[in-house]
């Protein structure tokens, strides 16, 4: 069976068979389609449909020199270039035993911070506000409310200026290499970098403001969730995999965690830990290491009503806005570091090159863990590669989210039903370009 | 051109880090959509459209299903843009086409995968449907994006410059990189990315295409002197360009194109193995 992407959508049969199909759910990161079967009142099917192009970089890196990886898989994803050029890096510097100089693990930090904020702030204000607004997307939103319009791409800048300033650019990143950087910010630069954060704690508590406001559906679910863990800090490059369900693993041990398999509805791959799925993400992290958050995204976090552990599916939202806080002061600290020490211009530290070489790379990316891992030989060319991509992890855990939400929604008209579960998914801030793309919602019956 | 055109963004195979591009050009140039109506754009609305004039296309096409989609998209638009490498040279989605298509499908996905999805090997637009304008780059630059809607605003036509990106790596007073012993295809791109990479150390990839003069048989030669291998100089050649590349046939400035994989298939895909490391357990 080949999958294509634009189908007939089934029209509604009669009170007791619905049959809803969304095609290619908008404001979401690639394509997808949700399919719901209802057949007299009891629910066949109910899945998101990953209609996105395979596009085979594991396959297509093979052959490649291992300077080249991060610059390709970078483009795996435009919103998480820089998650994806660190995971890859961190791969190949594992593998060819490089020591990071303590400057590179700190540029490296405020460039994903960097990255988080930029996702986020798009993610929150762009993509699901408007579902609370009353309108279709941000573009009547620039008329309506003008001012949080502009809030939006005021923060965004920032973000994407910090991502440029240690990067060259947030997508595609350019500066980043195998064992440090290859361009440096100067001293003024810098110090204008963090003036600038300083006065972005106004648009961080307005943004905390607007979203305790917006009314989340209150939909729960239990399930496992899976984030990198550090001992003392609330990281995202590097420490270990930890679980709700399960003690820390350390990142060479992924495949352990994410079981990849085949589902015959998605260009992505499913993955499953201890029970049938997981969830990566906002959410998770703040389930998972919420007791080191900045003190502000605590209080943040109190004022939106987000409490660990939460099974609410659509408050990764807010545990995102949460985190824009965190990486914010965060983002702060860490500038004041880097002003305090200097940045001074150095080169990528040495590789050793051996034959077989073997290294994982794990990054916690906005929209959760992502892991590269590479076999590297001793002529420098990559041998095979492997990359699991956190909205891959997630899609099993949305599909079954949602088919237990539709059975407290049948009463619904269905444009109703096809809007709550396209927030749902949206809540999840799929990423399908990198799990290959996403979204439409089928509804079969009711 | 009309007083107010309608505007729509589409996306094939790629990163959307294009469209995003176009996104964070409002961060400067909100005024932009007081001069467009933009009617659809599905990363970033839910309103859906489908008269206009204008249509900016992200993405190569990958598959026979893309190509009815672009052929009503041209059928619509008065306009067709290529919006970034990807739509503009198959980008990197054409390295896959290095292999037969049963081989990438295998390794990724297992043998189960080359029946589950489709996909054929990457082409730019252009090959599929009459592109008019393209806007290059991975991803595009957000002046060009500008300059280029103000052009089409005006009725004049958008031209992309055919000079070596080492003009503007001299007006911005770098040091040459292959000077310094660092690989940069500047010598043989197209220029227009105020050259970006080598600004920050790093030396250009070829995303933006080359010139139409293009030396490669010295680039090859200074890649040399840089102390590479055949075959990581056919990495560089082909990050971006494989496509472009490979339809060059034997003229190829390269050692081992692999005899045009991306027009093969393999000759017994029964007989290729899956990947332990990255195709998932078969059920």
């Amino acid at each position: 069976m080949t999958r294509k992407s634009t189908q007939p959508a089934p029209e509604a049969v009669n009170g007791s068979q619905v049959r809803i199909n969304v095609h290619h759910v908008t404001r979401v990161e690639g394509h997808g389609n949700i399919v719901v079967d209802v057949r007299n009142g009891t629910l066949e099917r109910c899945e998101l449909e990953i209609i996105e192009t395979p596009r085979f970089f594991e396959a297509m890196l093979r052959g490649r020199p291992y300077t080249q990886a991060s610059h390709i898989t970078s483009r795996i994803c435009g919103i998480c270039a820089c998650g994806h050029a660190t995971a890859s890096l961190r791969a190949t510097e594992r593998a060819l035993s490089v020591q990071l100089s303590d400057q590179t693990v700190l540029l490296r930090r405020l460039v994903m911070h960097g990255e988080m904020l930029d996702s986020h702030i798009l993610h929150v204000y762009m993509l699901v506000a408007p579902d609370f607004l009353g309108v279709g997307s941000v573009i009547p939103l620039a008329t309506s409310h003008p001012d949080i319009v502009k809030r939006a791409l005021r923060m965004k800048q920032f973000a994407g200026d910090l991502c440029a300033a240690f990067a060259g650019r947030h997508t595609h990143p350019i500066a980043m290499t195998v064992g440090g950087f290859t361009h440096f910010p100067s001293r003024q630069q810098v110090q204008a970098l963090r003036e600038r954060a300083e006065a972005l704690r106004a648009d961080v508590d307005a943004t905390v403001e607007l979203f305790a406001t917006l009314p989340y559906p209150q939909f729960e679910r239990e399930t496992e969730f899976v984030a990198l863990v550090q001992p003392d800090d609330y990281g995202f490059i590097d420490g270990m995999i930890g679980s709700t369900d399960h003690p820390p693993r350390p990142v060479d041990e992924y495949r352990q965690v994410t079981n990849e398999r085949l589902a015959v509805h998605s260009t992505a791959k499913h993955t499953a830990h201890q029970r049938e799925s997981y969830m990566v993400g906002a959410l998770a992290r703040f389930n998972l290491k919420h007791m080191h958050l900045h003190p502000r995204a605590q209080a943040a976090a109190a004022h939106l009503g987000l409490s660990a552990p939460c099974f609410k599916p659509y408050y990764n939202s807010v545990a995102q806005v949460v985190e824009i806080v965190h990486c914010v002061e965060d983002v702060i600290r860490l500038l004041d570091t880097a002003l305090e020490r200097g940045i001074v211009p150095e080169d990528p530290a040495p590789v050793t090159l051996r034959p077989g070489a073997r290294g994982v790379g794990a990054v916690d990316v906005p929209r959760g863990v992502l892991f590269h891992e590479y076999q590297i030989g001793e002529d420098g060319l990559i041998q095979e590669a492997n990359c699991v991509i956190p909205t891959g992890q997630n899609l099993g855990n949305i599909d079954r989210d949602m088919r237990a939400l539709v059975p407290t929604l049948l009463s619904e008209p269905e444009d109703v039903i096809t809007h709550r579960l396209e927030m749902l998914v949206r809540a999840y801030d799929p990423c399908i370009s990198c799990s290959t793309h996403f979204l439409n919602v089928e509804f079969v019956g009711k | 051109m009309l007083a107010k055109p309608k505007v729509a963004f589409f996306d094939f195979t790629s990163c959307e880090g294009c469209q995003l591009t176009v996104i964070d050009t409002l961060q400067t140039h909100l005024g932009l959509l007081d001069l467009v109506e933009i009617v659809q754009f599905r990363e970033a609305m839910s309103e859906k459209g489908d008269d206009y004039q204008i249509a900016f296309i992200e993405g190569s096409c990958t598959r026979e299903s893309d190509e009815q989609r672009l052929r009503a998209i041209r059928q619509q638009a008065v306009i067709v843009v290529a919006l970034g490498a990807c739509a503009h040279l198959g980008g990197v989605n054409a390295m896959k086409n290095r292999w037969p298509i049963e081989d990438v499908q295998t390794y990724v996905y297992g043998r189960a995968g080359r029946d589950l999805y489709e996909s054929y090997p990457a082409r730019p637009i252009s090959d599929v449907i009459e592109v008019d304008y393209a806007i290059p780059g991975c991803p595009i630059d957000r002046q060009e994006f500008v300059r280029t809607v103000q052009y089409l605003l005006q009725g004049r036509k958008p031209r992309l410059p055919d000079h070596p990106l080492c003009v503007e790596c001299k007006l911005a007073e770098n040091a040459c990189l292959n000077k310094l012993g660092k690989p940069c295809l500047g010598p043989i791109t197209r220029a227009g990315c105020h050259a970006i990479c080598p600004s920050h150390g790093d030396g250009c990839e070829g995303c933006r295409g080359f010139i139409s003069e293009a030396n490669f048989t010295y680039m090859r030669e200074i890649l040399r002197g840089h102390g590479l291998s055949d075959v990581e100089i056919d990495a560089q050649f082909t990050m971006f360009n494989y496509y472009q590349l490979a339809a060059m046939g034997v003229d190829a400035p390269l050692s081992q194109i692999n005899g045009n994989g991306h027009r093969r298939h393999a000759a017994d895909a029964e007989a290729l193995p899956a990947s332990t490391f990255a195709a998932p357990k078969e059920a």
